[in-house]
C-alpha cells in the first residue's frame, strides 16, 4: 500500500510539469505564426531580422485574396444559418417528443463528427457530380451544413435537455398558441444557446478545407485560397500574415460563443 | 346549496395505453371555494387537474367549466389558469413581464397593464418588486409571481399544483396561511393538488381523497379526519388506531361491535351494514384514547396495558401500549399540559375510549 500512495504522490507531483508541457506542445507552433508575420524577412525562421507591419499592409492589394474572403464569410453565414435551424429543430423533437428510432437518428445526426472528413468530400463530389450540380459554393454550404449540424445539436439537445416543459405549458395556459409559445417563451430561453450555434458553425465553416477544397470549384474559399499561395515563396509572408488575423477572429468568435453558451447553461437550468 | 357550480367533472376517465390514471370521478367545485385533491403520489389527482386545465383530454366523460362543455377547447381558450409546481417563471423576463405575459391579447395599453401589474403585485406581496429578475427571487417570491401571473387574467377557477412542494416547512406553513387569505380576498374558485394532508386540511373548504385514480371521499377537513369513509381514508389522513372486531348487533343507528381485549362497545352506524357476526375494523385517533393510571373513569371500555415506547413531540407524547392478545401497540396521544402524569416505558397502565370517539369502517 504504501509504495503505492509514495509512486502516486511522486507521480502526482510531475502532473503540472506535464500539463504545462502539454499545452506549450499544442500552441507554441501556433504563436510562431504570428511571431513570423512580423519578421522582416521573406525566408520563415530564426534568428528574426527586425520588425515590420508591411505583410499586413500589402494584404489590402490582393484583389483575389478579398473575393476569397468574401466567398469564405457567404459559406460561413448561410451554412451556420441552416445548421442552427436545422439543428435547433432536431434537438427540440430529440429533447421533446419519444417516437420509435428516436436514439437512432439521434446518432445519425451526429455521425459526420466522427466520419473522415476525407471520406465524406469525396462522397459529396460524386454525388453532386452524378445528380449535375456541378461544384459551387452553393456545395459548399451543403456540405458545411451537414459538418456543422452535429456541433449545434450537441449544443441545443444539452440547452433543451434542462429547458423546463412546463414553461412552454406555462405560456399556453395563459392563452398562447404553440406557435405563440415557441416564439415568445422557447426560443428566448434557448436563444443564447442558439446564438452560441451559429458563432460555432461560423468558425467551422470559416476554417474548413477539405470540403471546401473538393467542392468550391472555381470560388475558392480563404482556406483553399492560403493554401494555393503557400506554393509561391514570395507570397508566403502575406499568407502567415493572414493566417494570424484568421487566429485572432477565430479565438475571439469562441469567446462569445462561450460565454452565451454559458449564459444558456444558466437561464435553461430548471428552477429547483 | 344554493352556490353555484363552478366545475363539474361527470364521470370522467384517463387512460395512458393500459394503465387507468383516473376511474370514473365525479366531483362538483362550488363557486369561490377553495378545493384541495389529497392522495398519494401517481393517484391520479395531477393528471384530473390537467385534463380540467386542457393539457390531457378525458378518455370518456365531460367536464364543464361555469356550465360551458370544454371538449374540444383548447388549454389557451379555458377560463382556468395554473400554477405549476415548478412555478415556470419565464426565466428571460422580468416579474412585471411575467404578470402581464397573458394579457398581450387583452387590448389593454401598456400603462393599462403596469397599473394591473401592480395591483397584482401589492395583493400578492411583491408591491416594487415588478423589475425584480427571474432569476433574483426566492422560492417563495417565485411562488407569489406564478400566482400573481395566473390571478391577473381572472379566472374560473384557479388550479394549482403542488404549490408549496419546492419551499421549506417554515415558509410552507407561512404560504397556506397567505394562499388562503388570497384566495379569500379575490374569491376565486381554487383547486390545489397536494400529496400533503396538513397542508390540504388547513387550507381547504373540502378535499377529495384520491386512490388509485378513483375519488374515496369527498368532504370537508373535519369530517374527513373524525368520520373517515374506508380503511385507506382514514389510515392516509392523520394517525390512526385499527381495531379488528365482530358485529354484534344493530341497533337504531349504532352498532354493537365485540372487540378483543376491550369487550362489547357501542360505536355510531356510519353506513355500515354489514349484518350481525360479520368481521369489523373500527378506527381510534390516537388522541381519543385514555391514557391512566388508574382504570379511567370517562371511557367506555378500557383495557390494562404496557408501556412499550414513548415518543415527546412538545405539545403532545405518544405512548405505545401494548395490550395483552393485541400483536401491534395502540398509539396514544397525551396533550403535554401542566401537571400531566407521565408514564415510563414498562409501565403497567390503563387504556380506555368511548364509543363516540370510535368509527366503524367497513371491510375494504
Amino acid at each position: 500500500m504504501s509504495l503505492v500512495s509514495t509512486l502516486t504522490s511522486r507521480i502526482g507531483r510531475l502532473l503540472p510539469i506535464y500539463a504545462v508541457l502539454y499545452v506549450a506542445f499544442l500552441y507554441l507552433p501556433i504563436l510562431l505564426l504570428p511571431l513570423f508575420s512580423f519578421n522582416d524577412s521573406k525566408v520563415l525562421g530564426f534568428p528574426l531580422t527586425g520588425f515590420t507591419t508591411k505583410w499586413y499592409g500589402s494584404l489590402a492589394e490582393q484583389t483575389a485574396l478579398f473575393d476569397a474572403l468574401k466567398n469564405s464569410l457567404i459559406v460561413a453565414i448561410l451554412s451556420a444559418i441552416v445548421a442552427t435551424s436545422l439543428g435547433t429543430l432536431i434537438s427540440r423533437a430529440i429533447a421533446k417528443y419519444r417516437y420509435p428510432m428516436r436514439r437512432v437518428s439521434h446518432t445519425i445526426v451526429m455521425v459526420p463528427l466522427v466520419m473522415p472528413e476525407i471520406i465524406i468530400a469525396i462522397s459529396l463530389l460524386i454525388l453532386f457530380l452524378g445528380i449535375g450540380l456541378g461544384t459551387t459554393l452553393f456545395t459548399v454550404i451543403l456540405a458545411h451544413s451537414l459538418l456543422t449540424i452535429p456541433f449545434c445539436v450537441s449544443i441545443m439537445t444539452s440547452a433543451f435537455g434542462q429547458f423546463d416543459d412546463s414553461l412552454e405549458e406555462a405560456a399556453i395556459d395563459l392563452g398562447e398558441g404553440t406557435w405563440g409559445a415557441l416564439r415568445r417563451v422557447t426560443l428566448p430561453v434557448v436563444a443564447p444557446g442558439i446564438i452560441s450555434c451559429l458563432l460555432i458553425s461560423f468558425t467551422v465553416s470559416f476554417d474548413e478545407f477539405i470540403l471546401a477544397f473538393f467542392l468550391s470549384g472555381n470560388s475558392p474559399t480563404l482556406p483553399v485560397y492560403i493554401w494555393s499561395q503557400v506554393r509561391f515563396p514570395a507570397k508566403l509572408p502575406n499568407v502567415i500574415a493572414l493566417g494570424s488575423l484568421l487566429i485572432l477572429v477565430s479565438v475571439l468568435f469562441l469567446l462569445v460563443a462561450e460565454h452565451f453558451r454559458r449564459r444558456s447553461a444558466r437561464l435553461t437550468t430548471k428552477s429547483e | 346549496m344554493d352556490t353555484p357550480i363552478a366545475v363539474n367533472i361527470a364521470d370522467v376517465s384517463k387512460s395512458f395505453g393500459q394503465f387507468e390514471a383516473v376511474k370514473n370521478v365525479d366531483l362538483q367545485l362550488k363557486q369561490g371555494e377553495f378545493f384541495s385533491l389529497l392522495g398519494p403520489s401517481g393517484c391520479g389527482k395531477s393528471t384530473l387537474l390537467r385534463m380540467i386545465a386542457g393539457f390531457e383530454d378525458p378518455t370518456e366523460g365531460s367536464i364543464t367549466i361555469d356550465g360551458r362543455e370544454m371538449k374540444g377547447i383548447e388549454a389557451n381558450h379555458r377560463p382556468t389558469n395554473m400554477v405549476f409546481q415548478s412555478y415556470a417563471i419565464f426565466p428571460h423576463l422580468n416579474v412585471e413581464e411575467n404578470i402581464v405575459f397573458g394579457l398581450a391579447r387583452s387590448g389593454l395599453n401598456k400603462g393599462e397593464k403596469r397599473a394591473k401589474a401592480n395591483e397584482m403585485l401589492e395583493k400578492v406581496g411583491l408591491a416594487g418588486l415588478g423589475r425584480r429578475g427571474a432569476h433574483e427571487l426566492s422560492g417563495g417570491q417565485r411562488q407569489r409571481v406564478a400566482l400573481a401571473r395566473a390571478l391577473v387574467l381572472e379566472p374560473k377557477v384557479l388550479l394549482l399544483d403542488e404549490p408549496m412542494s419546492a419551499l421549506d416547512k417554515k415558509l410552507r406553513e407561512q404560504m397556506q396561511m397567505e394562499l388562503r387569505a388570497l384566495q379569500r380576498s379575490v374569491g376565486i374558485t381554487f383547486l390545489m393538488v397536494t400529496h400533503d394532508q396538513h397542508e390540504a386540511m388547513t387550507i381547504s373548504d373540502r378535499c377529495g381523497v384520491m386512490f388509485g385514480g378513483k375519488l374515496a371521499q369527498v368532504d370537508a377537513p373535519e369530517i374527513l379526519y373524525q368520520a373517515p369513509r374506508t380503511k385507506q381514508v382514514a389510515d392516509f389522513i392523520g394517525g390512526m388506531n385499527f381495531i379488528e372486531g365482530q358485529i354484534g348487533a344493530h341497533e337504531g343507528g349504532s352498532l354493537e361491535i365485540d372487540l378483543p381485549v376491550f369487550g362489547k362497545v357501542s360505536v355510531d352506524e356510519h353506513g355500515v351494514s354489514e349484518r350481525a357476526g360479520a368481521p369489523i375494523t373500527i378506527g381510534l385517533r390516537p388522541e381519543r384514547i385514555h391514557v391512566e393510571k388508574n382504570r379511567p373513569e370517562g371511557a367506555d371500555v378500557f383495557a390494562e396495558a404496557e408501556v412499550v415506547d414513548r415518543a415527546f413531540y412538545g405539545e403532545t407524547i405518544h405512548y405505545y401500549l401494548a395490550l395483552n392478545g393485541r400483536k401491534d401497540p395502540i398509539i396514544a396521544s397525551i396533550t403535554n399540559f401542566e401537571r400531566r402524569e407521565h408514564f415510563e416505558i414498562g409501565e403497567k397502565v390503563w387504556s380506555g375510549f368511548r364509543g363516540a370517539a370510535a368509527v366503524a369502517l367497513p371491510q375494504d
